[in-house]
């Protein structure tokens, strides 16, 4: 099977390692990935500010980049729930508008074949257990596009169980927003700050030493606040989990 | 709205105070998480909850679709029972009616059930303009209104307070209102509890006049029905000789059977409760001396922006809300911001879609309302008529930072962007040039990286706001993408 990669703006330039662990995952589980050099950004940050007709553009791109492969897989809940939530949505609002059904015509092939990287392993591949290593406690919090967005459900609980070496322990509160939420951590700096200390004194409290999510932006936001409240915990993209082997452990 | 709330700072400034206060975010987590927990269980245990849901999202859009004619049958039928309809298209007609009304009964005073309308026209200070005075009897309204407060929750709108703050208010202010709290007042909840009984007991038995919101009204028989959980609305709606109600265009339901679904859902996703304790209907007026209820009824129907609302295809939505409050409880945000942060007697998620809705955009507070919310979604999904307020907070946001159509008190105007975004949009535009141009993305993501060794861990300008509290990921020696070109995904070279 032959699929593309949608790494996403923020993983493609913060957190390359994300991307190449996802290659050397989807790899040794017999998939083909492609990297379409031409992709750029969903156009979420655009469209949650309230700037949709900046994002209309980005869709756009991203269905010409993307349509014409099998599947796109995203190890992003948060782009993988703008493409499948917000696209149609889009569309719908530029046929209400008088502006006919160029939009949704365009966008709507993309939408089924999106999926984020969990839910392609155990919906797509049918695995639960990739034959990864990684020796850690850890603690996952679900992000909340992916959680609800996409309804994710227990599908990454599930492939971290089957990891060897790996002690998954409960967050409490973990449905509780981190308090990133894109531009929210700018315009409500305060309350998004709040929001993360609490969600990282949920996370020590657990006493894992890793905690793991679904999306590298909700992970920035709670790394960057276990740093300032040195917490000895480290935020790890689930991707890098899933990659790591006993030949080739993730650090 | 209420003038109480003009000049409310913008949301990020209002509720940077409460997220420092400690007691106030202490007393809040407490309240939200402990009503969550229960809404959570009180839900689970109704097989069909889905279904339900469902049903009243389309009893309200249905009722919203045909609201002139609905309204219409329900002015027919409050007439035919006795009681008289006023319509009032704003907030300042709704008080000159209501202190009219109160002014021809001769009286000086009235005794109030909880009502989100009547806050929001701030009639209480209308009628105190007049010379009436209006009693709050519902206890957290009682606790607002001796603390000389404002409510911070729809439900519970002493939320913010805990019970020694309570003890003392009522030690200092019950002596200036009436009955004083009794000598030696402690703040265990049956002696506070004991001592608004005495306080308003009084009230009860003196007063001719009752003034009261509705969370229903019924169009084919003209009843109102108000759903509340100490039996004090019941004692307004009853005792007194006249009964007048302020009641939002949106809160009617065509047929008595569609109770059914929302006294169902309502005490469930507010209270936690299966089934209301007081649930009061009543239709029109009693004319026998025995009877319970009022001898003359005055039925106040309040538009106030709603109609504005309903012109919105995406925000009236909106106007399905029962007022149940789960959105507040669930939300983060309200959690450490706390009610007043959102001025207006709307809070929460629900108070930052309806209140830039009802008010407009023009304020500085309206403005940022649609920002209070991170969008993580938990609002919709504890909505019991499935309001998907995110959907609506991007819309709004929209209409702040690009203007477009909207309808203000009937007129269809075009809104100008609002002001103070002016660097947002330009980086917006920029980035969305960037983001179509997959060579221009690429050689600013290798210009980061080459000068990676450069970059400050804390930020200057508007981004202060983050590097404040949190440290900012260090940037890769090597963006994703030339990685893969140097080895086509790990095949082509070195790793």
């Amino acid at each position: 099977m032959r699929v593309a990669l949608f790494l996403t703006c923020v993983n493609d330039t913060l957190y390359p390692d994300t991307g190449r662990a996802v290659v050397k995952l989807l790899t040794r589980l017999g998939v083909e990935v492609d990297f379409p050099m031409a992709q750029t950004c969903c156009g979420q940050a655009h469209y949650n500010t309230g700037y949709r007709h900046e994002a209309e553009p980005l869709a756009r791109h991203f269905s010409d980049v993307f349509g014409d492969y099998e599947a796109i897989v995203t190890p992003s809940g948060s782009c993988g729930a703008m493409v499948r939530e917000l696209y149609p949505r889009m569309g719908e609002r530029a046929r209400a508008e008088g502006r006919g059904d160029a939009l949704a015509a365009t966008l709507a092939p993309v939408v089924p074949k999106t999926y984020e990287l969990t839910e392609f392993l155990v919906d797509v591949l049918g695995v639960t257990d990739v034959g990864a290593y990684y020796p850690h406690t850890v603690t996952y919090h679900p992000t909340c596009h992916g959680l609800r967005g996409l309804g994710l459900g227990e599908r990454p609980q599930r492939l971290l169980q089957a990891v060897k070496g790996l002690e998954l322990v409960e967050l409490p509160g973990a449905d509780e927003c981190c308090g990133f939420g894109g531009t929210f951590a700018l315009k409500n700096a305060d309350v998004s700050a709040a929001m993360g200390a609490d969600k990282v004194r949920n996370a020590e409290s657990t006493g894992a030493d890793v905690l793991c999510a679904a999306d590298n932006s909700c992970l920035m936001h709670i790394g960057g606040t276990m740093t300032r409240l040195r917490t000895g915990m480290r935020p790890v993209h689930i991707a890098e989990i899933l990659a790591s082997t006993e030949e080739e452990p993730a650090v | 709205m209420s003038g109480t709330y003009l000049g409310m700072p913008a949301f990020p400034k209002a509720a940077h105070e409460a997220v420092g206060n400690q007691t106030l975010r202490g007393n809040l987590r407490h309240a939200t998480h402990t009503i969550r927990g229960k809404r959570a269980k009180a839900v689970s245990e109704v097989s069909d909850w889905a279904e339900l849901r469902e049903a009243g999202k389309r009893i309200k859009d249905h009722t919203l679709r045909h609201l002139d004619r609905y309204l219409v049958q329900l002015e027919e039928s409050v007439t035919a029972a006795g009681g008289t309809v006023h319509w009032a298209a704003d907030a300042d007609e709704a008080n000159r009616i209501v202190t009219e009304l109160v002014k021809e009964t001769g009286e000086s005073e009235v005794v109030k059930v909880k009502s989100m309308a009547t806050q929001e026209i701030g009639l209480n200070e209308a009628l105190e303009a007049e010379g009436i005075r209006a009693y709050e009897t519902d206890l957290a309204e009682l606790i607002v209104q001796l603390g000389k407060d404002r409510p911070s929750h729809i439900l519970v709108p002493a939320i913010h307070r805990n019970r020694g703050e309570i003890r003392d208010i009522f030690e200092r202010e019950m002596s200036e209102w009436g009955r004083p709290a009794p000598e030696g007042l402690t703040d265990t909840p049956a002696e506070l509890a004991e001592a608004a009984r005495l306080h308003l007991r009084e009230k009860f038995l003196r007063a001719k006049v009752g003034v009261s919101g509705a969370n229903f009204m019924v169009a084919e028989t003209g009843t109102l029905v108000v759903v509340e959980s100490e039996g004090n609305g019941r004692m307004c709606l009853t005792l007194p000789e006249t009964l007048i109600s302020v009641v939002g265009i949106e809160k009617i339901v065509p047929t008595w059977r569609d109770l059914e679904v929302f006294l169902q859902t309502l005490p469930r996703s507010s209270t936690a409760e299966r089934m209301n304790p007081y649930t009061s209907m009543w239709t029109g007026t009693t004319d026998s001396e025995t009877a319970d209820g009022p001898r003359t009824f005055h039925l106040v129907l309040l538009d106030n922006g709603r109609t504005d609302t309903l012109a919105d295809e995406v925000g009236r939505q909106a106007l399905r809300c029962i007022r149940c409050s789960a959105c507040l409880n669930v939300c983060p945000v309200y959690e450490r911001a706390g009610g007043h942060a959102y001025g207006s007697v709307y809070p929460g998620p629900i108070g930052a879609i309806l209140s830039p809705q009802l008010r407009g955009t023009g304020s500085e507070i309206d403005a940022s309302l649609p920002y209070a919310s991170s969008l993580c979604g938990a609002c919709y999904e504890v909505c019991p008529v499935a309001i998907d307020i995110p959907e609506v907070l991007v819309h709004l946001r929209e209409r702040v930072v690009e203007g477009g159509p909207v309808t203000r008190e009937g007129n269809k105007v075009v809104l100008k962007p609002a002001k103070g975004h002016a660097a947002e949009r330009a980086a917006m535009r920029a980035a969305r040039w960037a983001f179509s141009h997959p060579g221009a993305l690429r050689t600013g993501q290798r210009l980061a990286s080459r000068t990676r060794r450069l970059h400050p861990r804390t930020l200057p300008g508007p981004g202060s706001a983050w590097s404040g509290t949190r440290d900012l990921p260090a940037v890769p020696a090597e963006p994703f993408r030339d990685w893969w070109q140097r080895t086509q995904g790990g095949k082509g070279g070195a790793k």
